[in-house]
């Protein structure tokens, strides 16, 4: 036989090693359904769903004014910092502080805020606007790095450099960087209602209270006002109004802290110093208290978060083959496209966070939970975008049908669309499940949560740090990947 | 289809197009099983929207080779090749060849790509090949379908001259009947029966290979 030296046998190498490391982890992770009779209680939630109670929430519409208020006010700031931050995009010490801004998940940045400025508004919104900054500076950067040079040099004769950016840079980019925010704030508007899930009275704050004491409808009822004001949000997010909205915002929960800055000086000096440094005990109580550190809590936090990540990677590339072309022109009929459609805009408009708390409510605590539903809202963003993809598709005429042309027609044409979004997807799966550790998931937000609520900061800092190596880390590993396979960036 | 005189493709005054934009208003043409037939004419004539109808009328007969040569490109040319033949395997056996191809199948298309010169390629995949290598490689597909009607959109436009007149007798001999686009004129006189030329979506000219010169193609083209 003669040596194979197909551009898909690379995807199948690469394809292969995810399938293995996704198997051991999910031979090794704690897989247990400690709930007896998780049946019945899906039933009565499935109940709840059909009967929502909008009526039994008291505090109803002061909470969606919360999620709506902190989100504008979060995504506005950190557009324009992350704008600021992009324009200096070309230098390694901005790349850096916006890639370390924007690894640490909006929900640590909460836990961290809350010691210096309390359970205020401004906690709320800055936990949306620093990590978004980050994210905006990249996108933002990399949208100018793509953009046409061509108008620029055109006018490079002109020295005004303020005037030749916004005349020959900018109007390339304008209208990805509105499309890109307004996508940006149907994610804020989520991460805003999760917020509640630490205790800040947004939606998520009573979504918790009511599904965890069993009154479904009531729960139902405001999930339901979370997919209303998300589903419509292209209905009413125009132009025109979005200062007026933003004003409303501002009128409505005044950005301000609880805090002073002696608060803040107190928090960073002591709070945040390794305890034995604070206590005067000297480096060798230091090493132990590192060494501790690191095998009580770091270690088993990283080994859980890269287990459950790993494993939940696997579920989600198989979820999006399998919903994929049920949503695809290319197979089945009107009628199986309508309800995979439906089926996959409920789990992408679905927090995962908020998922994997309705499974541990069902399931009991384990990685099953955090696994299911990480796997399912990520393979339902996947399948709705190779969908998306094969729309684009021209098969031949004579092209298979059914099985036959989705294995050798649509997926070799389509795997490379498929790996580059997994393996970009891999960097937001590691982030969320750190963070479904504040749901008694043992991964590294576990240990970030305990270290909280034991008012013991300066682990807290080190564990977070942690997160952000480990997300750095598997950053860098899937663009080296992505780059070796010659993989089209796609972002989403 | 006992008959062996009986008629393959009949149209009677047809208007054929893509979508609003008729290409021909009223087609008169008859073709008979056991004919090889020369398209002819410009570009823009309307040799693929003819030949996308002659398969419309006789799926089930026709093995299809289409100008865009329809490759999946990130597939070695074994698998582009066998795809030719999916509808005649279980879906079983055809998900697992493309995992790994048995050793039956592999000899089977390997033959074929020994004739069409791809022994040495034949692992490797389609987007790392030459055109004419991928324009091979379309053929086989065609071939591999094992139907007996041929109907093919320039299939050796990209070959030389040489490989171009062995390839087409071969693609001949291994159907009943064809009706191939092509642009070599001298081609077509040499390896087809009959020859037919197009000009603004009409037949202006149909008669044996055998009564026609070079001379006579001429005028399709000015």
């Amino acid at each position: 036989m003669t040596g194979v030296a197909t551009t898909a046998a690379g995807w199948r190498r690469a394809s292969g090693g995810l399938l293995l490391a996704g198997l051991l982890a999910f031979a090794v992770a704690d897989l247990a359904i400690t709930r007896g009779a998780p049946g019945a209680e899906l039933a009565r939630m499935a109940g709840g769903f059909l009967r929502p109670d909008f009526l039994a929430t008291g505090a109803l519409w002061s909470a969606l004014a919360n999620t709506l208020a902190f989100a504008f006010q979060g995504v506005a700031l950190g557009v324009v910092a992350g704008f600021l931050l992009a324009l200096g995009w070309h230098r390694r010490p901005v790349r850096t502080l916006a890639a370390s801004v924007r690894a640490v998940h909006e929900l640590f940045w909460g836990l961290l805020l809350m010691q210096v400025l309390g359970l205020s508004s401004l906690t709320g919104v800055l936990a949306i606007a620093l990590p978004y900054a980050g994210i905006f500076a990249k996108v933002f950067g990399e949208f100018l790095e793509e953009a046409d040079p061509a108008p620029a040099a055109a006018l490079a004769a002109d020295r005004r450099r303020l005037g030749r950016f916004f005349f020959a840079r900018l109007p390339l980019v304008w209208a990805d960087i509105k499309a890109y925010t307004a996508y940006r704030l149907e994610c804020a508007l989520r991460a805003s209602a999760i917020l509640g899930f630490i205790g800040l009275p947004t939606l998520g704050f009573h979504l918790e209270t009511a599904f965890r004491e069993g009154h479904y409808d009531a729960g139902a009822a405001l999930l339901y006002l979370l997919f209303a004001l998300i589903l419509t949000l292209r209905v009413w997010l125009r132009g025109p109004l979005i200062p007026v909205y933003l004003l409303a915002a501002l009128y409505w929960a005044p950005p301000v802290g609880q805090g002073n800055w002696a608060t803040l000086v107190r928090f960073v000096t002591v709070d945040l110093v390794p305890a034995p440094l604070a206590r005067g005990q000297g480096w060798p109580a230091l090493g132990d208290w590192a060494w501790m550190l690191w095998r009580d809590q770091v270690g088993p936090g990283l080994w859980h978060t890269l287990v459950l990540g790993l494993a939940a990677l696997l579920l989600t590339a198989v979820l999006a083959l399998v919903l994929f072309p049920l949503r695809s022109p290319l197979f089945g009929n009107r009628a199986t496209r309508a309800l995979s459609h439906g089926l996959l805009v409920v789990l992408r408009t679905t927090p995962e966070f908020f998922l994997a708390f309705l499974f541990l409510i069902l399931l009991g605590p384990s990685m099953l939970p955090g696994i299911l539903a990480l796997a399912l809202h990520t393979g339902a963003i996947i399948a709705h975008l190779m969908a998306r993809f094969s729309e684009g598709l021209r098969l031949r005429a004579d092209s298979a049908r059914g099985v036959n042309r989705y294995a050798y027609e649509v997926l070799p044409r389509l795997y490379p669309n498929f790996l580059a979004l997994l393996l970009y997807r891999w960097e937001i799966i590691m982030r969320e499940t750190a963070v479904l550790g504040i749901l008694g998931i043992h991964t590294l937000g576990f240990y970030i949560d305990s270290s909280v609520a034991e008012f013991r900061f300066d682990r807290t800092l080190v564990l977070i740090l942690a997160t952000v190596c480990l997300n750095l880390a598997v950053d860098a590993f899937s663009r080296r990947l992505r780059a070796r396979l010659r993989l089209k960036e796609t972002r989403t | 289809m006992t008959d062996p005189k009986a008629t393959l493709f009949r149209f009677r005054g047809e208007r054929l197009g893509h979508g609003d934009r008729a290409v021909f208003e009223a087609l008169d043409l008859d073709i008979r099983r056991g004919e090889t037939v020369a398209l002819l004419g410009a570009s823009g004539s309307g040799k693929s929207t003819l030949l996308a109808a002659l398969r419309r009328q006789r799926e089930a007969l026709c093995a299809w080779c289409p100008q865009e040569q329809a490759l999946v490109p990130m597939l070695s040319v074994f698998h582009n090749i066998y795809m030719g033949g999916l509808h005649r395997h279980g879906t079983w056996h055809n998900l697992r060849t493309l995992v790994r191809p048995t050793t039956a199948d592999r000899d089977d298309v390997g033959r074929l790509a020994a004739d069409l010169g791809l022994t040495d390629k034949l692992f490797t995949s389609v987007d790392r090949l030459s055109g004419g290598q991928a324009q091979r490689t379309a053929l086989g597909r065609a071939l591999y379908t094992r139907r007996p009607v041929l109907l093919g959109d320039e299939p050796v436009s990209n070959l030389d001259e040489h490989q171009g007149l062995a390839l087409t007798r071969l693609a001949l001999a291994a159907h009943d009947s064809a009706v191939v686009a092509m642009h070599d004129r001298a081609l077509a006189l040499a390896c087809f029966q009959r020859v037919m030329g197009l000009r603004r979506g009409r037949l202006v000219l149909d008669a044996p290979a055998a009564d026609l010169t070079l001379t006579d193609l001429d005028g399709l083209y000015r």
